[in-house]
């Protein structure tokens, strides 16, 4: 007997918003088998690494403020991936967008003006452009492949920043650390909660939220990405500018990514090092695929994902793993979406 | 330049770009099927993991391989499932492939970080090896390097000169047409995916027994990502994938030799690491600039899923 897929007349609305979960249920189940082949007991696993990070007001501050980067970044991302746009490289715009918004807050170290933060996450999201322009532009004046290229930049801003931590931006009272000094007041994020470390960060992932959500379904733009994205020869008919697809994709991605950067280094970091983001720009592709590229979606696949960081946080505490294992997780979402995506345009028959 | 110093530098490029070459022919032969991998760096990951352990447990760096080829065909496999049997997005399921691998092998090689391995001999070519000048650079090599020289033979011959070869080539380039006259389009396409995936398997092998030889989270380093690159550097021609992949192994070592050289250039290490990164993304632009050659030479199916049924 085996199995076979049969194409549906339609496709499944249902499957298109069951699927994430049933991809979430598969990664909980693998995980659990994961737990029980590494001799830890599955239900300690799951209550270590699912509900212990967020049993008090603590914890749950920490999964907003881990799913600030990650939203900030999907939305972005979320944009060009509807208009086919491929650009992984957001962890490089994040490193890039921090860089520009915390020079400015070392260069104006002294300054008591309210403008600085506002000022360094305008200069966030430029360097994240800039960075995310360099592929755009390969991809329309020369043709190169984007995923490739946006890639290798990620290589490229990781070093920049360590050049920067270990040379000319070092603190000069730091011991030799690789890290710049801290930033003063003006230039971190007000907290939002007493005695959690959530700040006004938050606020402007949900801003972003909003905006994304305006821009992808109430706009002509927005409209014309999904169409160049589902129907290329049919957006090229109606005239649509596929360089401007192109270009509208990967710059939305690199400024959201760059806020994102500055919204670590002026929150939680409070500093620029080589350690600024475990991975939020690759695992912002993630949540925006598990949130079906929609800011509601994308809103709660950020809360998972921002949840999945802190059970590996737990896990490497109270279980002795390695903190990759959020890694092997996240990586393991995306594949049962993957496959489990199948069931929207398509159902199992069993043949003998 | 002194003949020792040139010696030395044609020696370790080859070295460098081995892996390269290995990764980077297993990649073409997956492509050529119509089958676009990302995974190519997780693969090499866990390739590179699963070899360093096996060998510290065995102290056989040919179990070492072995196992890295059976991770490979493995990571290879879970793709094969993903993109070919659940006929989901190529691209994102390669990128869910080196997310999954880069993370698991981290996870997996925790315990293997302060480890060290023997350096395994290398093998002189008899006669050849005494050679002025080409002797040391081209044949006192650990045994993966004639691999890699023996596996670009062997490719460019099943490719263009087997029946197999053939087949595999007409189910890239139309898939249907195949499918048709009776190919099983998905089951060719699951062989050029495992192939890709052991491949690359030993490419990380070599990377964490022979070339370093210890294991450290992300130590391949974006070669898969290059290794992609270089596909596309040699238009899809096993012949140039050798040429392209010595050129961004030249610029790998470049680093070591300035440093090892006594050269005080006021160069920032980050930057000459940053080379091979920029090399890609020069070499890429070069050759991707003129659209007929990209559109001739890549596979005409390339990245799109196919169904039996439609």
């Amino acid at each position: 007997m085996w199995l076979k897929f049969e194409q549906r007349p339609e496709p499944s609305r249902l499957m298109r918003y069951l699927s994430p979960l049933l991809a979430v249920g598969l990664m909980v189940a693998s995980g659990m088998l994961l737990f029980h082949l590494l001799g830890k007991s599955p239900a300690e696993g799951f209550k270590v690494f699912f509900l212990n990070p967020v049993q008090d007001k603590y914890g749950v501050a920490e999964l907003f403020l881990k799913a600030t980067p990650l939203i900030l970044c999907a939305v972005g991302l979320a944009v060009g991936f509807r208009g086919n746009i491929w650009n992984i490289g957001a962890e490089g715009q994040l490193l890039i967008g921090a860089l520009a918004g915390g020079g400015l807050a070392l260069h104006f170290h002294d300054t008591n003006s309210m403008l600085l933060l506002p000022a360094m996450i305008v200069a966030g999201a430029l360097g994240g452009m800039f960075w995310a322009a360099i592929p755009a532009w390969l991809r329309t004046r020369f043709n190169a492949n984007e995923i490739l290229t946006s890639l290798m930049l990620v290589y490229i801003a990781e070093l920049i920043v360590s050049w920067l931590v270990h040379g000319p931006w070092m603190d000069p009272d730091g011991f030799n650390f690789p890290q710049t000094r801290l930033f003063q007041a003006k230039a971190t994020m007000p907290i939002l909660v007493q005695g959690t470390r959530v700040n006004a960060g938050l606020f402007i992932a949900l801003g972003a939220l909003i905006a994304g959500w305006i821009f992808m379904n109430r706009s002509f733009m927005g409209y014309q990405m999904k169409v160049a994205g589902q129907a290329e020869n049919a957006g090229r008919y109606a005239g649509f500018s596929a360089r401007r697809t192109v270009w509208i994709g990967m710059l939305v991605g690199g400024a959201m990514a760059g806020i994102a950067g500055v919204a670590e280094i002026s929150g939680p970091v409070g500093q620029i090092t080589e350690h600024i983001s475990p991975g939020y720009g690759f695992a912002a592709m993630i949540v925006a695929f598990v949130g079906r590229l929609d800011p509601v979606g994308i809103f709660f696949s950020g809360l998972l994902m921002a949840l999945l960081y802190l059970g590996g946080e737990q896990a490497q505490q109270y279980l002795a793993l390695p903190y990759s294992i959020s890694k092997v997780f996240q990586g393991l979402l995306l594949f049962f979406l993957l496959c489990s995506d199948v069931f929207i345009t398509h159902r199992i028959r069993w043949k003998k | 330049m002194q003949p020792s110093l040139l010696s030395a530098i044609l020696f370790a490029t080859i070295v460098a770009g081995t892996p390269l070459i290995i990764a980077a022919v297993g990649e073409l032969v997956t492509e050529k099927s119509g089958v676009l991998n990302l995974g190519t760096e997780g693969i090499m990951s866990m390739g590179a993991v699963a070899a360093f352990a096996v060998t510290v447990h065995t102290g056989s760096p040919v179990l070492g391989i072995l196992a890295g080829m059976t991770a490979g065909m493995a990571m290879g496999l879970v793709f094969a499932v993903a993109a070919l049997t659940f006929m989901a997005n190529q691209v994102a399921s390669g990128l869910a492939l080196s997310i999954f691998g880069v993370g698991l092998s981290a996870f997996i090689g925790k315990p293997y970080e302060s480890q060290a391995l023997p350096s395994v001999a290398t093998w002189n070519v008899p006669g050849l090896h005494k050679l002025p000048l080409v002797g040391h650079a081209f044949f006192e090599h650990q045994g993966l390097v004639y691999f890699s020289w023996a596996l670009l033979a062997a490719v460019a011959w099943f490719l263009y000169r087997s029946r197999l070869g053939l087949v595999l080539r007409a189910v890239g380039e139309a898939p249907v047409a195949a499918h048709s006259v009776g190919y099983n389009v998905v089951r060719i396409r699951y062989m050029a995916v495992l192939f890709g995936g052991a491949m690359a398997g030993v490419a990380g092998a070599f990377l964490s027994v022979f070339h370093t030889p210890l294991w450290v989270e992300g130590m391949v380093a974006g070669r898969g990502w290059i290794a992609l690159a270089l596909v596309v550097f040699a238009t899809w021609r096993p012949a140039r994938v050798m040429v392209g992949a010595y050129l961004f192994g030249g610029c790998m070592i470049t680093q070591m030799f300035v440093q090892g050289s006594g050269m005080h250039l006021n160069i920032p290490s980050q930057f000459l690491s940053a080379l091979p990164y920029a090399a890609t993304i020069i070499v890429l632009v070069i050759i991707s600039h003129n659209k007929a050659t990209i559109r001739l030479n890549s596979p005409a199916s390339l990245g799109q899923p196919f169904s039996p049924e439609a």
